[in-house]
């Protein structure tokens, strides 16, 4: 009886501080989305090279593929370039740009400066496309798989971590 | 030091840089249904305010999203289900009660039902047991007094008693 007095207290204190342990680990930037394991939102958009064609993500169907919203004004962008350029060199899987909110000229000539990891952009001038996929700051990234499903998301600029940790094997495993 | 401005400045260049402009509706029944529903709706980019406080260009796009859902003659329900469908329960100052939200509701009620729980178990026990506890210290000074006052050394007793008779 005497014992529970001070195991009550003790109990109570740890379960606490689990919690709280947790919860410093997280970050609160990193908003669950709802998307992952449904299919990627259709739309159709102008490519930003080529303004007379469109793209649809219907098109990349059967294909493991990355989905990376982008703009010239997002100085996080910058940040994750280099991956992406690196990736596309390597051929590790097709990457789509998703220009967004981005004036056509800036976009274009940002890419000639930092290089175009891109099979192509698609220009989402307005931001709705950008608002379907629930983005809510660039740089993101969708992993979509074979079937246009969505497998994975990640928020802000995609690090080496990131990419060696999640990204990489789980586009091994999708291709498998 | 001008390297330093001018770097800060650059970095709150790229927030300011997607803008974009609202046009408010002339009528003021879509509006105040604009802000009734913006008002419960978190801005993603700066997450404690509302999509109705704050002046991130995804919060105008929104304002304007909902305008145009109002027009089209959406309901409010229907335009809320269109912002959790896209940014998830978490775009809801007021989260539905399901199961991943359960413990958000129930939480503050189950903690204080076991706070007056325990309440009421200590005072029930203080009741139950009043002589108890009272007995204690009462038995423990009649043994502290019986242990101070055994028979003393019979030298004392004697001469007390010697001196009390003369």
């Amino acid at each position: 009886m005497r014992a529970l007095k001070f195991l009550v207290p003790l109990a109570l204190f740890l379960g606490l501080a689990a919690f709280f342990a947790v919860g410093l680990t997280r970050d609160p930037r990193v908003v669950p989305s709802p998307f992952i394991d449904k299919p990627a939102p259709a739309f159709s958009l102008e490519q930003l090279h080529q303004p007379k064609m469109a793209f649809t993500p219907e098109e990349m169907k059967g294909k493991v593929w990355m989905l990376n919203v982008w703009a010239s004004w997002c100085a996080s962008c910058r940040v994750e370039h280099p991956l992406l350029v690196d990736m596309s060199r390597n051929k590790v899987l097709p990457i789509v740009g998703l220009n967004y909110k981005d004036k056509r000229e800036d976009a274009v000539a940002w890419l000639q400066r930092f290089g175009d990891p891109y099979q192509l952009s698609a220009w989402d001038i307005d931001g709705r496309v950008g608002i379907d996929y629930g983005v809510y700051g660039a740089p993101e990234t969708f992993l979509i798989d074979k079937q246009g499903v969505i497998r994975h998301k990640q928020i802000g600029p995609i690090t080496p971590e990131a990419l060696e940790k999640v990204i990489l094997p789980l586009i091994r495993k999708l291709n498998a | 030091m001008r390297a330093l401005a001018a770097a800060i400045l650059l970095a709150f260049a790229g927030a300011a840089f997607g803008q974009a402009s609202e046009v408010a509706r002339p009528d003021a029944q879509t509006e105040s249904r604009l802000k009734a529903l913006a008002e419960e709706l978190r801005c993603l980019v700066c997450q404690n305010q509302t999509i109705a406080d704050s002046d991130a260009p995804l919060a105008v796009d929104l304002r304007n999203q909902i305008r145009g859902q109002i027009g089209e003659g959406r309901s409010d329900d229907q335009i809320r289900g269109y912002m959790v469908e896209r940014y998830g329960d978490f775009v809801l100052y007021k989260p539905p009660f399901h199961a991943g939200t359960a413990l958000l509701w129930i939480g503050p009620f189950a903690l204080l039902a076991i706070g007056a729980g325990v309440f009421l178990l200590l005072i029930r026990r203080q009741r139950n047991a009043p002589s108890a506890p009272a007995s204690t210290p009462n038995a423990q000074l009649a043994a502290l007094l019986e242990e101070e006052s055994p028979s003393p050394p019979s030298k004392t007793r004697s001469r007390k008693h010697g001196r009390s008779e003369s």
